[in-house]
């Protein structure tokens, strides 16, 4: 292999050093840093990266807002209303789960076998992971269309239709988790300013964070009915 | 001024040609003044709708060139609900936050950009084109939608039925608020992981402007709102364009000849839910912004520092922490449970106690302080009496009892528009006045500034005081007219009086466009710190270069260290090496 690969993503080099600046490792200090300290700043236009893993938790966290909305506002709706029927959802709902929670597991072996930089091994079960995300969104659709088919609609009932957009505004999470993925595996990392094991940390996060949405949505479709 | 190690140009990664420079650039400076003449292009559009809207109000017979006639109801209420859209979205929350959060949070903190410059570029252009979706619904068939600015539904869920702009038009204001959300969550991740990742060395959190802390505290409620309203915009568009019912109730009937909706259970509630989890961080989105840039003016032109700064950074975040916990009390006269009422009436009147704590900590700053009367110190002064006048009204308006004959009325009108409208305008005034010199080099006008502050300041409290009265005696808002009722005729003379005073007052920020623009090429030239400040923008060129710092900066002190006993200086800056303190301290 031509060249080693950053193994965790601790914030790179030109942080060493640094002392009482409110960015040391292990959060910002409340209220610290009287006495100026000492150490090195930033080379011009270089981000730290864990910068990159902040980004992603206030991603996160604003996803979370988002879905919390539509849930609550299934809550309420089913509350209010006394025009709610249940339908019975697809089963093929439970081999869809089975294969992402497949890749939660070959997500982890990925970012493992990167640790232990092997690339080759990385790439296969990176695009293992893929495969089964794909193979997931395209579980999601056959479930539409078994409903369809049996002519449960967007606008059949409130009750299908928060199942369409719940799981339309997953799958398309998903969907971006996806093309990240392919990103990751094809890019080139030599020039890029993100380091490949930060995306992958970062890639990782987000895709089990899909995962535990899901199931949580899937729980609510399943017990709320 | 000594020469730096390296010249601008010499930066690393200063983009070349117009275009990587100026348009599509990935400088936080240059995207903080795209942002800045989005919203001067916004509120000159919002302004130029109300004068049309109050104009009818005074004269309902009059006809305005374009109109066909006297205006119609439900023009009135397109100019009104688009005033609301653009004021509140375009301007209020683009200005202060995303403009001056935007030129100036990376600077105060000493870094060199955004964390995240692509996607700072990416936030902007996002939210142009959902300024352009939101200009089109002018122009489609139909008109621009008419269902105000909270877009309640059913008239906003169920199409052209409900009104001529409730077609098409409104179908571009959910689309519009849906992009701008999905633009102010990823500015909103970016200034949190900025302020957290990105501070130069020695920023505490306890050493940031509070500038800063403000535009930190909007970004997380940016955060955790945008998202909220981005779910119930796409709620609302599925019940519009694919016959859901997620608001619209059963059995609506607009008129005789046609038979109901094929809607059913939905419930209009649920959406105002929804809107004021978002409705109500967003007016602290559009305010914490100017209390930030208050203190930071208070503190420069008095002299002094801020008046209890811890205090002053906890109050901000439990404004921002109530801002959450307050929205049904936009919703008093929805047929709440009174328990409920109870409860959102107590937080409400809650947030009085942050409130007062500033307020009562920007009085104390200006207190026994050399205090310099510049234009951005009377809009920042400003600020403060808009402040405390609109804050008092909200304290009648926190509780039930007095909501419920208040809330439809121009009270209402007059209460948002001084605390939240008003005193978010001066704040942005006072920045564009206060850093102005920074972004251009040159300083404004202080003649015209002082004329255009002074009029402005007695024009607004004239336009909207009297409609404290009027909401008292029941006037109803969202009225075109006077419709036939004795009590409303009867006030005809105070909305005579108060679009003359709306009038004068939109006449003279004329003087402020004149200012701007030609304090730009012929404004007093400055150097770095014109105002004898302390903060980090103050130690870079004006303009600053791509990259802002010439050299690595370092802070060995809080922000606001002005009137140090024993220094040379009435001020000493953030950056100012503790030996070169030592030899200047007598």
């Amino acid at each position: 292999m031509a060249h080693t690969l950053p193994i965790t993503a601790e914030p790179p080099t030109v942080q060493v050093g640094v002392n009482d600046t409110g960015i040391g490792p292990g959060g910002p200090p409340q209220g610290g840093g009287r006495d100026g300290g000492g150490g090195s700043g930033r080379a011009p236009g270089a981000v730290p990266q864990r910068a990159y893993f902040t980004g992603l938790t206030m991603g996160l966290a604003a996803i979370l807002m988002f879905f919390m909305a539509l849930v609550s506002a299934f809550i309420v709706r089913k509350g209010l209303s006394n025009d709610w029927r249940a339908f019975a959802l697809p089963p093929i709902l439970y081999l869809n789960t089975l294969i992402l929670l497949v890749s939660s597991a070959t997500i982890q072996m990925a970012r493992g076998k990167l640790a232990r930089e092997d690339l080759s091994g990385f790439r296969r079960w990176w695009a293992v992971t893929g495969v089964l995300g794909l193979l997931f969104v395209g579980g999601q659709l056959v479930a539409w269309r078994q409903l369809v088919h049996e002519g449960v609609y967007l606008a059949t009932n409130p009750s299908s239709s928060f199942f369409y957009v719940l799981t339309a505004a997953h799958g398309v999470h998903l969907l971006g988790g996806i093309i990240v993925l392919a990103v990751i595996g094809l890019k080139n990392w030599k020039k890029a300013r993100m380091t490949r094991s930060t995306a992958t940390e970062m890639a990782t996060i987000y895709w089990h964070f899909m995962d535990v949405l899901w199931i949580f949505l899937f729980l609510l479709l399943k017990l709320g009915q | 001024m000594s020469a730096p190690a390296h010249t601008v140009s010499e930066h690393a990664g200063t983009p070349h040609g117009f275009i990587r420079r100026y348009i599509f650039s990935t400088d936080h400076k240059v995207i903080g003044i795209q942002y800045w003449f989005l919203a001067l292009t916004a509120v000159s559009v919002g302004m130029t709708l109300s004068w049309l809207f109050r104009t009818h109000l005074a004269w309902p017979q009059f006809v305005i060139p374009g109109f066909g006639g006297p205006m119609r109801p439900e023009q009135y209420l397109s100019l009104v609900t688009m005033h609301g859209t653009i004021m509140i979205f375009f301007v209020l929350t683009v200005a202060p936050q995303s403009g001056f959060g935007n030129y100036f949070l990376p600077i105060q903190i000493g870094a060199d950009d955004m964390a995240f410059p692509r996607l700072n570029m990416l936030s902007f252009w996002i939210t142009f084109a959902a300024f352009l979706v939101l200009m089109s619904a002018f122009f489609v068939p139909g008109g621009a939608p008419l269902g105000g600015w909270t877009s309640y539904p059913p008239l906003s869920a169920v199409g052209q039925i409900a009104g001529p702009g409730q077609g098409l038009g409104e179908t571009l204001w959910v689309i519009s608020i849906a992009m701008f959300c999905l633009a102010s969550l990823l500015t909103a991740l970016n200034f949190i992981s900025t302020t957290i990742e990105m501070r130069a060395p020695g920023m505490s959190l306890m050493r940031m402007p509070l500038t800063v802390w403000a535009w930190f505290v909007t970004a997380v409620l940016g955060l955790l709102a945008f998202g909220v309203l981005l779910a119930a915009c796409i709620l609302l568009l599925l019940d519009r364009l694919a016959s859901t019912s997620f608001f619209v109730p059963a059995g609506l009937v607009f008129n005789d000849s046609q038979p109901p909706l094929a809607h059913a259970g939905g419930s209009p509630l649920l959406w105002e839910h929804l809107f004021w989890f978002f409705g109500h961080p967003e007016v602290y989105i559009a305010i914490v912004p100017a209390m930030g840039i208050t203190s930071h003016v208070l503190s420069n032109f008095s002299r002094k520092p801020v008046f209890g700064y811890k205090a002053m950074a906890y109050s901000l975040c439990a404004i921002g922490f109530l801002s959450f916990t307050v929205w049904g009390h936009h919703m008093f006269v929805s047929g709440m449970s009174p328990y409920s009422a109870l409860a959102f009436s107590f937080l409400t009147l809650a947030i009085g106690v942050p409130s007062a704590i500033k307020t009562f900590n920007w009085l104390g700053t200006l207190w026994g302080g050399k205090i310099q009367f510049t234009t951005p110190m009377l809009f920042a002064i400003g600020f403060v009496s808009f402040f405390v006048t609109g804050g008092l009204s909200g304290l009648f308006l926190a509780q039930p009892s007095l909501d419920m004959p208040l809330h439809d009325t121009y009270f209402v009108i007059a209460h948002f528009h001084i605390v939240m409208g008003l005193a978010a305008m001066f704040g942005i005034f006072a920045g564009t006045y206060y850093w102005f010199p920074k972004m251009f080099g040159r300083r404004m006008n202080e003649k015209l500034g002082k004329t255009h502050f002074w009029i402005s300041f007695v024009g607004a409290y004239l336009t909207f005081m009297p409609m404290h009265w009027m909401g008292i005696e029941g006037a109803l808002r969202r009225y075109a007219g006077p419709g036939g009722l004795g009590f409303l005729e009867r006030m005809a003379p105070i909305q005579h009086f108060i679009t003359i005073a709306a009038f004068i007052t939109g006449a003279v920020q004329l003087l402020f466009y004149f200012n701007f623009f030609w304090s730009l090429r012929h404004g007093e030239k400055v150097g770095e710190n014109p105002w004898h400040a302390t903060t980090l923008e103050w130690s870079i060129p004006s303009p600053p270069p791509h990259g802002n710092f010439l050299t690595a900066p370092r802070v060995y002190r809080g922000p606001y260290e002005y009137s140090v006993p024993g220094f040379t200086e009435d001020y000493v800056p953030q950056h100012l090496k503790p030996e070169e303190v030592a030899q200047a301290t007598t």
